[in-house]
Parts: structure tokens; sequence; C-alpha cells
């Protein structure tokens, strides 16, 4: 480990756990190199090898989701009972034949877990796709435009912002219904704000820069503009954020199916897992504990890799 | 400074107006008919009770048989009085009587949470920024880092596991001494501890790079003394920044740890107002949320130039509310 803060204002870097945490909780200030000079490495894939050993918390993160992944895929390979049927007796706990227990109904717990990837994971990724294409279009737009769009649009933005995000879903949910779907779509437009604010400031940024002059004097329209030089280049960044938006959207649904807003009973998901074992915690522990052990560590995962490749991107 | 303070109020009170029309919409945009949707899902629960009387006299009282203008008119002049109408969730009770029965627990419980939560955040940042070793101060930062991924719920799960069905310390459901208002406020603190915690570290971090600092340390004083005597005013400004958002963590956290915890607060009567899509219940919960985040960040920004007055001289003031927005 030589990479090392030799000053003291530098973050510290050094031996770290699992799940080391990132130094910086947003993307957008100014990046410090990761590597000291003088320790450039040549070769890029000797580079990245080095970059990954040095940083375990990125490692097993991606590893972790690349078995998330799987599960997403292919739950059947991966659980080892059926994930609505009896297989056992009533809250036998953790072994050999049920890894994660059995809950109350003889159902095998991570053969459920297993199972409730897809829904838990899948909830999430529609709702960031939601925030990230709505958001970043109207954030471009007010950002590039600008003059009543983005009136119009920053206005409304704060408006939405001063409603904490569970409750502007929670009242979203009230007006679409029930269901995992809708729940999904509550966490995509709750999010949206946010990603406004990002493209917006991105496309900012962009707008006053050199080459957007040289294209606004050789005569590009501004359409033209907006999609070939504002997207491509505020991509980078606004990505990192989706990436960080997902660990929060994968949270915000499994808290709003705990709730009971979410996955119908039988249908195994997460958050309801956990909702439906936590009245058992006393004498069935791991009926709601595993569940949510699973759930953590994905959002930790997710959050730990979109910083890492952030870090890098900005570098 | 005027002109700031009332540029600021100007804005404070477009946005709730913006929350006050928001509440309003959400009803209107409800596919089909609310006054059906709330007497299906309101106290009868049975669909068959559905009968056409209620559902006529509901959309009587809360005014949908009016046109548009006329609706959105009387609902800004209720809400200005403060007439919210009936909660036909809570048995019929006035949405005022239900909240103002509700609000003294979430207010105990949100209070109590953002003391212990200020306190561990600045805790955490000073543990992961003055501890002697490099280990330990990596391992302040991890635990920050858990208060931001693990799930409030399951955060909420595990302490009841440890510290009230395991160790006997705390009641593990109910309000009502103050013991029992400890283990959901630790919940909530824990998480917004974590985010505070971060910000905080990273602008002591960046702060120690300025100048002043420098010379401070070549005047020999040490780390600690520098960090806390030189370092640490400078470097609060952005925390103050974040406020709003740390309070809406704790309006939002309420709502999932008053149910875990079986407390009665404004929280609970939310979810239970949206699982019953009881409207006007929402509608007004909507308008207190957005009006308690207006008004904490007014208080944030009138507060500000005190600290900083570098922010009210007009040529600054631009930059100031830019770096809010970031």
């Amino acid at each position: 480990m030589t990479t090392q803060a030799r000053s003291r204002p530098a973050p510290p870097r050094g031996p770290v756990a699992p799940g080391d945490p990132p130094a910086r909780t947003d993307t957008t200030g100014p990046r410090r190199p990761a590597l000291p000079a003088g320790k450039a490495t040549h070769h890029g894939a000797v580079d990245a090898l080095l970059r990954l050993v040095s940083a375990p918390g990125m490692t097993l993160s991606a590893l972790f989701l690349a078995l998330l992944l799987g599960w997403v895929i292919a739950p059947g390979a991966f659980s080892t009972h059926h994930p609505l049927e009896a297989v056992g007796t009533s809250l036998a706990s953790p072994g050999g034949e049920f890894w994660f227990g059995t809950d109350l109904n003889g159902r095998d717990v991570y053969s459920r877990v297993v199972h409730g990837a897809r829904l838990s994971l899948l909830a999430g990724v529609v709702a960031v796709l939601i925030s990230l294409v709505v958001g970043g279009l109207l954030g471009m737009i007010a950002g590039y435009i600008g003059g009543f769009a983005d009136a119009v649009i920053s206005r409304t933005v704060e408006v939405l912002v001063s409603i904490p995000g569970m409750l502007l879903s929670l009242a979203i949910i009230s007006v679409l219904g029930f269901g995992v779907d809708k729940v999904a779509i509550a966490v995509g437009i709750a999010g949206i704000p946010g990603m406004v604010r990002i493209a917006r400031a991105e496309t900012l940024r962009i707008v006053n820069l050199p080459y957007m002059d040289a294209a606004t004097t050789s005569g590009t329209r501004r359409l033209t503009g907006i999609i070939t030089h504002v997207v491509p280049n505020a991509s980078g960044a606004i990505g990192v954020v989706a990436g960080i938006d997902l660990g929060g959207a994968i949270l915000a649904v499994a808290s709003l199916s705990f709730l009971g807003f979410g996955a119908v009973p039988p249908e195994p998901e997460w958050g309801s897992q956990i909702n439906e074992g936590r009245m058992y915690i006393a004498n069935a522990w791991w009926w709601t504990l595993f569940p949510s052990i699973v759930a953590g560590l994905t959002v930790l995962s997710v959050n730990r890799l979109s910083r890492g490749i952030g870090t890098k991107e900005n570098r | 400074m005027i002109r700031y303070v009332a540029r600021r109020l100007g804005q404070a009170a477009v946005v709730l107006w913006g929350a006050i029309t928001l509440s309003f919409i959400i009803v209107q945009l409800t596919p089909g008919d609310p006054a059906r949707l709330m007497v299906m899902g309101g106290e009868g629960a049975d669909a068959g009770a559905a009968d056409d009387s209620q559902i006529a006299q509901i959309r009587r009282e809360m005014g949908l048989d009016q046109p548009l203008v006329i609706q959105y008119v009387s609902y800004l002049w209720r809400v200005l009085t403060l007439d919210w109408g009936t909660a036909y969730s809570q048995q019929r009770q006035s949405v005022s009587a239900v909240i103002g029965d509700n609000i003294g627990a979430t207010v105990e419980l949100g209070v109590t949470s953002l003391v212990l939560m200020t306190v561990l955040g600045i805790a955490f940042a000073l543990g992961s920024v003055l501890l002697p070793t490099r280990w330990l101060r990596s391992a302040f930062q991890g635990i920050t880092v858990i208060g931001i991924a693990v799930p409030s719920f399951v955060m909420a799960i595990l302490l009841l596991q440890v510290f009230s069905f395991r160790l006997g310390w705390f009641p593990a459901f109910g309000a009502g001494d103050f013991r029992s208002v400890l283990l959901p406020s630790i919940t909530i603190a824990l998480l917004g501890a974590g985010t505070l915690s971060q910000v905080f570290a990273r602008s002591i971090r960046e702060v120690s790079a300025e100048g002043y600092v420098e010379v401070a340390q070549a005047r020999g004083l040490g780390p600690a003394k520098v960090v806390l005597t030189h370092v640490l005013r400078n470097a609060s400004l952005p925390v103050y920044t974040i406020v709003g958002m740390l309070v809406g963590g704790v309006v939002s956290g309420a709502a999932i740890i008053e149910i875990i915890f079986g407390r009665p607060g404004v929280g609970q009567l939310y979810v239970e107002a949206v699982s019953a899509r009881d409207f006007p219940l929402i509608q007004a919960l909507i308008v207190l949320t957005g009006g308690l985040y207006v008004l904490v960040t007014l208080i944030v920004d009138l507060s500000y130039p005190l600290i900083d007055p570098r922010v009210t001289s007009p040529a600054a003031s631009g930059r100031a509310s830019g770096r809010r927005n970031r």
C-alpha cells in the first residue's frame, strides 16, 4: 500500500477495512489525483489491476453485485428450494439444509431472498431510469435554453425538493395506487428534482466552455447543440449521480414495500420479506435479519462502486 | 441586507404556495373518482358499502363537484384559514384535531433525533480527522458510511433486537417516558449523522489547507488546537447548508420509525392516510412538511450572514446561493 497521503489536509488513505468509505460525499467537487506522482504505471492493464487490488472495497462490491446479477438472471440456478412452497418445518433455524432458515410457513428464506432480488433490483433500476431520463432532459433544457423555461423548471424543482423524498413517493403512491410498478414510478418521480439540478449545473458548465462558443458561431442550432455537445459531455457526471441514486432507489423501494405498498405477500421481495419477519424477530431472527443484511450490502456495494467509478471519471 | 431578507422571504412564499398547489394537484391527478377511492379504502374497507350517497357526500364536502378554478381558490382559502376538512380514515375527526393529537410525539422524536444527530455527526467528523492513528480515523469514517447505506428499517430492527429484546434496556414499543423516545431517536440520528459527519469532515480537511491554518501550525499549535480554534468555525459553514435536508430526512425517517416502534405520530398518520387514500389528511401533511422545510431553510439562510458576513455583500450573494444549490 504505497498510496498514502503525505500532508495532513489530504483524506487519510491506507489499510482499510472492506467497505472502505469514500472520502467525499459528492462527486462535483475538484479531485485530487489518487496516485502520487512517481508511482505512474505504464501499462493500462497493470494499472487497472493495481488499482483493483489497492481498493478491496471496490472488488468485493463488484463481486457481490455480480452475484446479485446472477440471482436476477437465473434465480433457479442459485436457490436451493422453491421460493413459494413450504419445504421444511415452520421457523427452522439456519443450517446446512436451510442456509437462512425458514419462515412461519416453512418456506426457505434464502431461496426467497434469491428470487426476491429480481423485483427489488429491477424496481430500483426502473426508478433511476425514470429520474435519469426525465430529470436529465428537463435539467438540460433548463440549463441550455434558460430564460422562462429555466425559471419554470427550477421553481418546480424547488417546490418538489421541499417535500422529503420518502413522503413525496408516498403522496405519488396515493395517486397511482399500490404495487411494485407504482412504487418504482413513485420513487423515480421523487428522484427527478435531484437529477434536474445536476443536469442543469452540468449543462451550464458545458455551455460556458469555449467549444460551445465555437459551435454557436459556426451556426449549430440549439437542439443540435444539445444533442451533439451537451448530452455526451454531461452524461459522465450525470451517470455517476445516477449510480449513486441507484443505491438510494433500491433502498426507497424496499422501504415502501416494507410499509406494505409494494409487492403482494406471497411474491418474494426484500422489503415485504423484512416486514413479514420483523414480528418474529425475538424467536426467529433469521427471517428478517438475512434479507436485511442482503439489502444493506446491496446498497453499500452500489454506492461504493459508483463512487469509485465517479472518482475515476473526474480524474 | 434588507434586500437579501426581502428576496429570501419572497422566495419562501413562492415555494410554500407551490407546495400548497402541489397538494391540490395530487387529488386532481388521481385516476378515477377520489371520493369513491376514499369510501372504498376508508373506514368501512368493504367495497360493497360504497353507496352512492356516501360518495356524493364526500364529493360535496371536499368540493369535488365544483369547477376546477373555484375548487382551487376555495382550497387556497381553506389552507390559509387552516380548515383542512375531515380525516375520513380517522373516524371522521377533523384533520386539524387528528394532526394536533399526533404532532407532539413527532416533535419530541424529531427534536431528540436532531440533537443526537448533531452530537454524533460532530463527534464522528472530529474523530475521523483528529484521531492519532490512520487506522482509527478510517474506522470512524467507515461507521459513517454504514449510516448512509443501511436502510432505516433495518437499523431500527437491529437496535430493537439488541437493546430491547436481548438487553432489555429500552421499552420496545409505544410512547411514554423519555426512555421510549431514545431508541427511535438514536435510529434516526445514526442515519443522518453519517451524512452530516461526512460533509463536516470533508469541509474540515478543505479548510485545513487554507493559508491561515498553515500560519497557525507554523506558530507551533498542535493539530487538535489548530482544528478547534482556527478551522471549526469556517468548516461548519457547509453543514448549515444541509440542515434543511437533514430535517427532511428526520421527517422521512419518522414515518418508518414510528411504525416499527409502534409510536403514535404524524409519520405513522401519513402512512395510514396513504394506505386509506385519505386525501384531506395527505394534503394537510404535505403542506405541513413543505412548510417546515421552507421555514427551516429560511431560518438557516437568514442566520447565515451572521455566521458568514460575506454572503450579504451584493457581489457575493449570488455565489452563496449557488453554493447552496450544489
